[in-house]
């Protein structure tokens, strides 16, 4: 595999198979789909602190979202909201952080070649490409991109007389996520493939790091889940274009009444968490292994209980797929599978909370080097555990009638599934960047970029909880039209605040990002001395990973510190001493 | 004007970070250091800021739940509102102490255990006593949390609806119109085939049970007296949410849905306690179109007396039907 065919530069940089440049394109078209989306956020914030009012704001997007006045059209806010939505959730955090860490860390952490499949690799990318650019060209539609929430619950969703998002911003917005779905299927089929067949000899699975037995298991939640959501919106097509029920029942909209009858928008609830909730974990699984990684290098210690970390992520993985039905108790279901997804729910807690203990028993008595990344991953451990914490509220459904669709959701999944996957993620990128691009990230630059993100963030979401708890829904596009929530407009002025200074932040990362690959220092082979396989590869990027033969491992890749051993950490490619014992 | 200056400052910010950061590059090189290598010196500032803004962060915590606990949702005003308070006072307790535990732990490992060459990490793999130990803690504490979540949550929704006053609660884009059974207490049957600009709520009156029901623009309610709420919806889904009241329920196009709960207290004595402005007020808590935000109607909470006046001054449906004629 290694004498592979000369490379010209639309083989090597556009329709590459090799996964490290396919790594690569996910991860920039990923962020800059996350740049996208945190305009949009940027967008709405500001009309929430200001409603009513034009900002020059409105005009740095694509598109076109005020009215005459040059303030923001109420739907168009609604269309905000459900981008950002479908953005973040899946162009950034499943394609983008996924997308990237799947196919970089895989062959090279398991010591293979490439993924089984190349072709099907490069596919999964290009699918994602075009399900982008369909997504971006719905901006442009008449009526706009989808407005009825990244849930795109019928009927909203399906009748265009509704809100003017669902003519045909909806229809892009179902065609680009089919495309997704199919790209993101050939990615999942191809991890999990490559992971059990090609892993290098003495490679077991008890010796796998951490971030491959999270890529794993959220590769086989997407095969699972993903495919229910293809038929949940071919389903929804059906309604739209062929005259079918499935989701309608006894409407009358616009002054007309519609002949569908028998349908139910409960079904598609039901179809639509089926991927909803394992998508959570799509989201945070990766994170959480990345971030259990760099904890483990930078505090030069093993990663504490590696068997209850896998073992916590099966469980979680399980898990995920039996607790859907807490987004929608409010539905009108049967109170008694209410009951049943309140106990699934809760359960969840359980390794949530032995992962949270081992993060910390990792950190005890350890020597740790801050990198950017080491201040991520703690980071991504503190918004775990904040985030985490608020989800035995919202799971508990007797409490969850009182904050069901409020701010209290939005700051409690935009910490536990938002920050933590991002933290992980930009942890990942400071991890991984001198492997990616033989150079190295600024750290200065680095640190400035963490801390204000870190201020930022908790001054975005954490005071979402008391606009929840003071009765406000999520997706309004002013408060001001109740009087009750009259007191609100300090948090929101406050939110709104660490929000844009939180978006300008993100301008010091993409320079160190993009300044770094072309003017960065020099990058050595092993910068952060540690012991994973990836390490072992030349700096510079060869088509096959390995020069010669494939290298074996002998020793799991968290021997940091490990008494009696020469440094502090130990490549896994090293034999076992004589009476040294594994672990 | 301000956006621009704004936006130039910013540029401006950008390229002296450019700089800044070229120069400390090319000054590395010259003295062949590695600039972007951790030393000792930045283990330190980097823990002692993890502990300093770590610490910052928990007090910030405390002081948003100083300085807008008067900004929360009063004390329930339902007989299942106030044991789902206890709840949640329950459950909110166990989370702070957890939280509180937890975030500043997490910080101060990070800060104490802050790297130096002369130090090594002790090596530590796992410890099955310790991990059984914090496995069954939070198994045995989440128990009671299930037990007691599902006591309330059964209470909550299976309550006897036999005396309660039924009442229907019709969601449109974007407004809701009320039904009240009348003095039968039973609501005439509906199709949303007979919807008809005269017969908004599409009510059959050939059903006996129809001629008195009345269409009302704002709820008023008994205190102490159990009602029974019913949902439709026209269009599209609506969630009918009285925050005051801890009752929510999705209004789904195609399919009833009710809610029942008692109200324990009257909108005057809630004016007393909270302020002049108060009002019991139904807010559409699910994503339902342009004015979304603003779909709102009263419900008014009073005495027999009061009610029995108010109820008497309208009309119903056969009455309006007969002046229509």
């Amino acid at each position: 595999m290694s004498d592979h065919h000369k490379e010209t530069f639309i083989t090597k940089y556009i329709f590459s198979m090799d996964h490290k440049m396919i790594a690569k394109q996910f991860l920039i078209t990923g962020m800059l789909m996350a740049v996208l989306g945190m305009l949009m956020s940027a967008v709405f914030r500001v009309q929430l602190a200001n409603p009513g009012e034009s900002s020059i704001l409105y005009h740095l997007l694509p598109g076109t979202w005020v009215n005459e006045m040059g303030a923001l059209n109420p739907d168009k806010y609604l269309a905000l909201v459900t981008m950002h939505g479908t953005i973040l959730v899946f162009w950034v955090l499943t394609a983008g952080l996924s997308g990237t860490f799947a196919n970089f860390l895989i062959p090279l952490q398991i010591g293979a070649r490439d993924m089984a499949s190349g072709f099907l690799n490069m596919l999964s990318y290009w699918f994602f490409f075009i399900a982008t650019v369909v997504l971006i060209s719905s901006i442009y539609v008449q009526g706009g991109p989808a407005s009825g929430g990244w849930t795109i619950y019928p009927p909203l969703s399906a009748l265009p007389q509704a809100i003017p998002g669902s003519g045909t911003g909806m229809t892009l917005w179902l065609v680009s996520i089919t495309l997704f779905v199919v790209g993101s299927l050939l990615g999942g089929l191809n991890y999990i493939v490559t992971i059990l067949n090609l892993r290098t000899k003495g490679m077991s699975m008890k010796r796998l790091p951490l971030t491959v037995w999270a890529l794993l298991v959220t590769a086989i939640l997407g095969v699972l889940s993903f495919p229910v959501l293809l038929s949940c919106g071919l389903l929804l097509i059906f309604d739209r274009s062929f005259g079918t029920s499935f989701y309608l029942s006894d409407i009358i909209v616009g002054g007309e009444m519609l002949h569908n009858m028998g349908g139910s928008p409960v079904l598609f609830e039901h179809l639509f968490w089926f991927l909803g909730h394992p998508e959570v974990y799509i989201i945070l699984l990766p994170a959480l292994g990345i971030i259990s990684e760099v904890i483990s290098v930078n505090a030069r210690k093993p990663i504490f209980g590696y068997k209850a970390m896998v073992v916590s992520i099966l469980v979680i993985g399980f898990l995920s797929f039996i607790v859907w039905g807490h987004h929608m108790f409010m539905t009108g279901m049967n109170p008694f599978l209410g009951s049943v997804f309140t106990f699934t729910t809760l359960l969840i807690a359980i390794p949530s909370a032995v992962k949270v203990f081992n993060y910390l028993a990792t950190l005890w008595r350890a020597n740790i080097r801050f990198t950017p990344a080491m201040l991520f991953a703690i980071a991504g451990v503190s918004a775990f555990i904040t985030g985490g914490l608020t989800g035995l509220i919202l799971g508990d459904s007797a409490l969850d009638i009182n904050v069901h669709d409020t701010y209290f959701v939005v700051g409690h999944f935009h910490i536990v599934m938002g920050l933590s996957a991002i933290y992980g993620m930009l942890a990942g990128v400071y991890h991984w960047f001198p492997k990616m691009y033989g150079k190295m990230m600024n750290k200065n630059l680095g640190y400035l970029h963490f801390w204000t993100t870190f201020i930022c963030a908790y001054g975005v979401f954490f005071p979402m909880h008391f606009l929840g708890l003071a009765g406000l829904p999520r997706r309004y596009y002013t408060n001001t039209a109740f009087p009750m929530f009259d007191g609100l407009s300090d948090i929101n002025d406050i939110i709104t605040f660490f929000a844009l200074a939180g978006a300008v932040a993100q301008t010091i990362f993409l320079f160190n990002f993009f300044y770094s690959i072309f003017k960065g220092t020099k990058a050595s082979k092993n910068p952060w001395k540690s012991n994973s396989l990836e390490w072992t590869t030349p700096i510079e990027r060869i088509h096959g990973n390995w020069p010669g033969e494939l290298p074996t491992v002998h020793r799991w890749a968290y021997d940091y510190s490990k008494p009696g051993a020469e440094e502090d950490y130990i490549l896994q490619t090293e034999p076992l001493k004589e009476r040294e014992i594994e672990h | 004007m301000t956006n621009i200056l704004i936006a130039l400052v910013v540029l401006l910010v950008i390229v002296t970070l450019v700089q800044l950061t070229r120069v400390s590059e090319l000054l590395g090189e010259l003295k062949d250091q590695d600039v972007n290598k951790v030393t000792d010196n930045d283990n330190k500032t980097q823990g002692v800021l993890f502990l300093v803004i770590g610490m910052g962060f928990v007090v910030f915590v405390i002081w948003q739940m100083i300085e807008w606990n008067h900004l929360l949702l009063p004390g329930a005003a339902s007989l299942h509102g106030e044991k789902i308070d206890v709840l949640m006072k329950f459950t909110m307790t166990m989370i702070l102490v957890v939280f509180f535990i937890l975030t500043p732990m997490l910080f101060y490992f990070a800060y104490k255990y802050r790297g130096s060459k002369n130090n090594t990490a002790y090596f530590l793999s796992h410890n099955n006593k310790l991990e059984f130990i914090w496995t069954i803690i939070p198994t045995i504490v989440l128990t009671g949390v299930i037990i007691f979540g599902l006591k309330t949550w059964d209470e909550t929704m299976n309550v006897d609806t036999s005396s309660a006053k039924v009442i229907e609660v019709y969601s449109e884009q974007f407004k809701w119109t009320a039904r009240s059974s009348g003095d039968d207490n039973k609501l005439g049957s509906s199709n949303f085939k007979l919807v008809t600009p005269q017969n908004a709520l599409g009510v059959d009156m050939e059903d006996q049970h129809a001629l008195d029901d009345k269409l009302l623009r704002e709820v008023h309610l008994v205190v102490g007296q159990p009602v029974l709420l019913k949902f439709r919806s026209r269009d599209v889904i609506h969630s009918a949410f009285l925050p005051h009241f801890r009752v929510q329920m999705n209004c789904v196009p195609g399919l009833l849905t009710q809610f029942a709960f008692t109200p324990t207290k009257t909108t005057k004595q809630m004016k007393e306690e909270e302020g002049e402005d108060f009002e019991y007020v139904l807010l559409c808590n699910k994503i339902c179109g342009a004015a979304h935000y603003n779909m709102q109607m009263s419900f008014i909470v009073e005495t027999q007396e009061e009610y029995d006046a108010w109820i008497a001054s309208q009309k119903t449906l056969s009455e309006k039907l007969l002046t229509q004629k």
